[in-house]
């Protein structure tokens, strides 16, 4: 059990009189690449939420490197560790790619107000370092020919990738991806896919990647969490995912009335 | 008990006031979530309109018989005077803005208000049958009829003008209430309300529906500026700063967008600074309102008949 | 080295100030304080307004602040003791007034900050405004602070020099701040708050600080100018006045540093060329945030800095 970095034990997230998530389970390992899958409006953004600090859960807790986060706001807990981008992209768009970065920096390379104002040496140096790892992490994206273009100006599937980049300044121990390759052609998916890939590697980082399209992420997720309608339907490897009648249903709807009620005895 | 009869009065009038100036301040956060800034100042010179539709048709002269009839004129054209006006500042200062971020247009809000304090201050221009602009020191408002006392009890007189305005203001309320919820106007204004981009492709004609709700909600305002010149005449450009943003407390108070809202917060209002004058400190008066909005915000931010917004992540 | 650097601004600063106190003629040097006063309340202002896209109406309740507690200050200990020369008293005394002022005007904006945690845009504008009124209502019942009338009588010790080097400690600490990770943390609670809270950025803890800092620098503004018009009134505290400084932040762009210096320094020429027609000021400062909002919203800058533009034509031209 110590070995996990992340664990979400029975967390529930209700608006008034809806569920949007019900006994959502989770134990995430270090360096794990873990797919959470499901059709729209299954509820997968919603456990981010509750994950990330955004929401705090109804029911249940969920905890970071063994301290237990719910309650806490999303700055404390990204500084415990998780860092996260958004399915509809949410730069911050007058900046430049390189202070997006930097921004994220900031909570673990800041030092007090007033040494900026006073220009101490101090200050430089973390000034320095950030601006090096942000621009690493531009490198490593593939944007540092980009590093002072407006986050605007970017094309869509590079404004993706700077989330990631941005995500990562924060230097998360589970880096939680929603919906990435959102709106991306096949080949910008794919490679997209082997560069999360080579992230989890490079940084050490669990993922948590959200997908509503199976496929995608079939080929690279070590596990599958399934959601329908708030509900775990389904978790394991791949391929016995792909498997399960549950997640077929989910998937392709209900075929016959027989079937439905074959699976509601169930 | 007469003391506190006497309050109660007064707090009253001050408060069906305010609630008066609230539900336009209601109707145009309703459909466009802007704090329109100008509304204090349109209430300021619907009260001018009426000094001059007043002046007009004699009200001031020597030996005026007082009528029903020029009463209802001079309270039909304030309101006139008010709600084109407030269609005006819709037309042009905000319809530009409306697909900008919303501080933009609070500024031009904030913009047109002291356009309309200021400017109403300046000397009068030659060559005009009225003297306008009226300057900056204050105005007498004529009386449109004599004041009478109905009633006594503990001493505490209910003059006519207090039993009028009271009236006419919960007259005012109760049709707006059911141009909201009873109209199709209503039903559309709603709509816009909830979401304009939806209402758009229902076919509703949004301009036009935030165009009658701003002209409806500035004729409240002229109104309600006539009913508190009536009962203190004493007039200035600079009368409706205070009320106007007392009223949008009253708004937050009762919660914004709600019509019963508004009212109940006016007259909450109101009793709670006639209350905290009179007994406690009376020049703190002013500060009561802002008090009161702080600690609402802070504690029920979607007052008393609001509900809860979130936004969506 | 290192100190010399960081004072480097304020030591090239001091004896230019000081030639144009000495050699200015009367009527420029009147416009030049009024300026730099102006440049401090649209400067700290811009911090709140523009860096933290936060909107405040509340700017001359700080600066009320500041100006009562440096007079306070000034009057209390106007007598020089130990043999101190007069002109060295009477400089060191407002100093301490001053930095008391901005002390205590940045508590009061913590205190202040601490509603913006739950409210944005419009009803943060309108609580503000309610906080400057309060602090007006609360000053005016108070009688050993000389009531509705205020106090009269202040030491005259704003010099040139003085509104020179505040001036310029103003600007310096902006810059300096948007330069640095904190000032970009302000930046991205105005881009995103959602998003900056998600990246680790404590976007409370920012607007607080963005609010004292800019407090503490409005207390610093009604300081200097209560000791330069020697009366300190409520009056001169409501929030038209708070307004006067929105309009020159939104004029010269809300977020650009050298917009809003430029912006203060040409609305006060313009009025000082308008004395006469004061009925005319606020019409036209009403006139002009209508019309600027209308025809070009983002300001004479926008969120950039003047040279960026200078920058950006080379660039152009050399393409």
């Amino acid at each position: 059990m110590s070995g996990a970095v992340l664990r979400a034990e029975d967390v529930t997230m209700r608006f008034g009189g809806l569920t949007a998530l019900s006994k959502f389970n989770i134990e995430l390992r270090p360096k794990e690449l873990v797919g959470l899958i499901g059709p729209n409006g299954a509820g997968k953004t919603t456990a981010f939420n509750a994950l990330s600090g955004v929401y705090a859960p109804t029911e249940g807790s969920v905890i970071l490197g063994g301290v237990r986060v719910n309650g806490l706001r999303p700055h404390q807990v990204c500084a415990l560790g998780i860092a996260r981008t958004f399915q509809n992209i949410r730069l911050f768009k007058n900046l430049s790619a390189l202070d997006n970065v930097r921004i994220a920096c900031h909570a673990r390379g800041h030092g007090p107000l007033w040494e900026p104002l006073l220009g101490t040496s101090g200050h430089e140096v973390r000034e320095g370092r950030m601006e090096a790892t942000a621009r690493e992490l531009l490198e490593v994206m593939g944007l540092g020919d980009l590093a002072d273009a407006q986050a605007k100006n970017l094309p869509y599937g590079l404004q993706r990738r700077l989330e990631i980049a941005r995500a990562l300044g924060a230097e998360p121990k589970v880096l939680c991806l929603d919906e990435p390759a959102a709106g991306m052609n096949a080949t910008e998916t794919a490679a997209l896919m082997s560069l999360i890939h080579d992230i989890r590697d490079r940084f050490g980082v669990a993922v948590l990647l959200i997908e509503h399209d199976m496929k995608l992420v079939m080929g690279i997720s070590e596990r599958l969490i399934v959601l329908d309608h708030g509900v775990t339907i389904s978790s394991g490897k791949p391929e016995d995912v792909r498997k399960d009648p549950k997640v077929i249903e989910a998937y392709l709807g209900v075929e016959d009335g027989h079937k439905a009620l074959d699976s509601e005895a169930a | 008990m007469s003391e506190f009869l006497q309050h109660i009065v007064n707090g009253v009038s001050v408060g069906t006031n305010y609630a008066l100036i609230a539900l336009g301040y209601t109707m145009v956060y309703g459909v466009l979530k802007l704090i329109n800034f100008a509304h204090g100042d349109v209430y300021m010179v619907g009260a001018f309109a009426g000094y001059f539709i007043a002046h007009a048709i004699g009200v001031a002269a020597e030996g005026y018989e007082p009528s029903l009839f020029n009463t209802a004129l001079v309270f039909v054209g304030s309101m006139g005077v008010c709600a084109l006006l407030g269609y005006l500042i819709e037309r042009l200062a905000y319809r530009p803005l409306r697909d900008r971020p919303r501080l933009t247009s609070l500024i031009t809000a904030i913009g047109i208000s002291f356009l309309l304090e200021y400017g109403f201050q300046l000397p009068a221009w030659a060559g005009l049958p009225i003297e306008f602009p009226p300057g900056p020191s204050p105005r007498f408002f004529p009386e449109l009829f004599p004041r009478t006392v109905w009633l006594e009890v503990w001493d505490v007189a209910f003059s006519n003008y207090d039993v009028i305005a009271l009236g006419t203001a919960l007259a005012l309320m109760l049709a707006l209430q059911f141009i909201v919820y009873r109209t199709k106007f209503g039903v559309a204004m709603r709509a816009v309300s909830f979401d304009p981009n939806s209402a758009a492709l229902m076919g509703i004609p949004v301009d036009r529906v935030i165009s009658i709700t701003f002209a409806l909600g500035s004729a409240l305002a002229g109104a309600a500026a006539l009913l508190m010149a009536i009962s203190h005449p004493r007039i200035d450009p600079l009368m409706g700063m205070m009320p106007g943003l007392k009223a949008f407390v009253a708004a937050v108070f009762g919660g914004i967008g709600s019509v019963p809202g508004a009212m109940v917060g006016g007259i909450l209002l109101g009793l709670s600074e006639e209350m905290v004058a009179g007994y406690a400190l009376s020049s703190f008066r002013d500060a009561i309102a802002f008090a009161i909005l702080i600690g609402v915000l802070l504690v029920r931010p979607e007052g008393l008949f609001g509900r809860r917004t979130s936004e969506k992540v | 080295m290192r100190a010399l650097r960081s004072l480097a601004p304020f030591l090239l600063g001091a004896p230019v100030f000081w030639l144009v106190q000495c050699y200015a003629p009367p009527t420029l040097a009147i416009v030049l304080l009024m300026a730099g006063v102006n440049v401090i309340l649209a400067v700290s202002l811009n911090m709140v307004n523009g860096f933290t896209g936060q909107f405040s109406l509340g700017h001359a309740g700080f600066m009320a602040i500041g100006a009562y507690t440096t007079a306070k200050i000034t009057l209390a200990l106007g007598d020089p003791a130990g043999g101190v020369p007069p002109w060295l008293w009477s400089n060191g005394v407002f100093l301490l007034a001053l930095l008391a002022g901005m002390g205590l005007s940045a508590l009061m904006g913590l205190m202040v900050g601490v509603p913006s945690l739950r409210l944005r845009g419009d009803y943060l504008a309108i609580v503000t405004l309610g906080f400057n009124e309060i602090i007006r209502v609360l000053i005016e019942n108070v009688r050993w602070l000389g009531g509705a009338t205020g106090i009269s009588g202040v030491p005259p010790y704003t010099t040139l020099v003085w509104v020179g080097l505040a001036a310029l400690a103003t600007v310096v600490t902006a810059q300096r701040l948007l330069c640095s990770t904190h000032g970009r943390a302000m930046l991205s609670v105005r881009e995103d708050e959602v998003a900056a809270e998600a990246m680790g950025v404590d976007t409370v803890g920012y607007k607080v600080r963005a609010f004292a800092l800019s407090a503490a620098f409005a207390g610093l503004g009604g300081g200097l100018l209560g000791h330069y018009i020697l009366l300190v009134t409520p009056k001169s505290f409501t929030f038209v006045k708070s307004i006067e400084v929105v309009v020159m932040v939104v004029l010269g762009g809300m977020g650009s540093i050298s917009g809003a210096t430029l912006a203060a320094v040409l609305l006060t020429g313009a009025l000082e060329l308008m004395r006469g027609l004061d009925q005319y000021r606020m019409v036209m400062y009403s006139l002009l945030l209508v019309v600027l909002m209308l025809a070009r919203p983002t300001g004479l800058f926008g969120t950039r800095e003047i040279w960026e533009f200078w920058g950006a034509k080379k660039k152009k031209a050399a393409a």
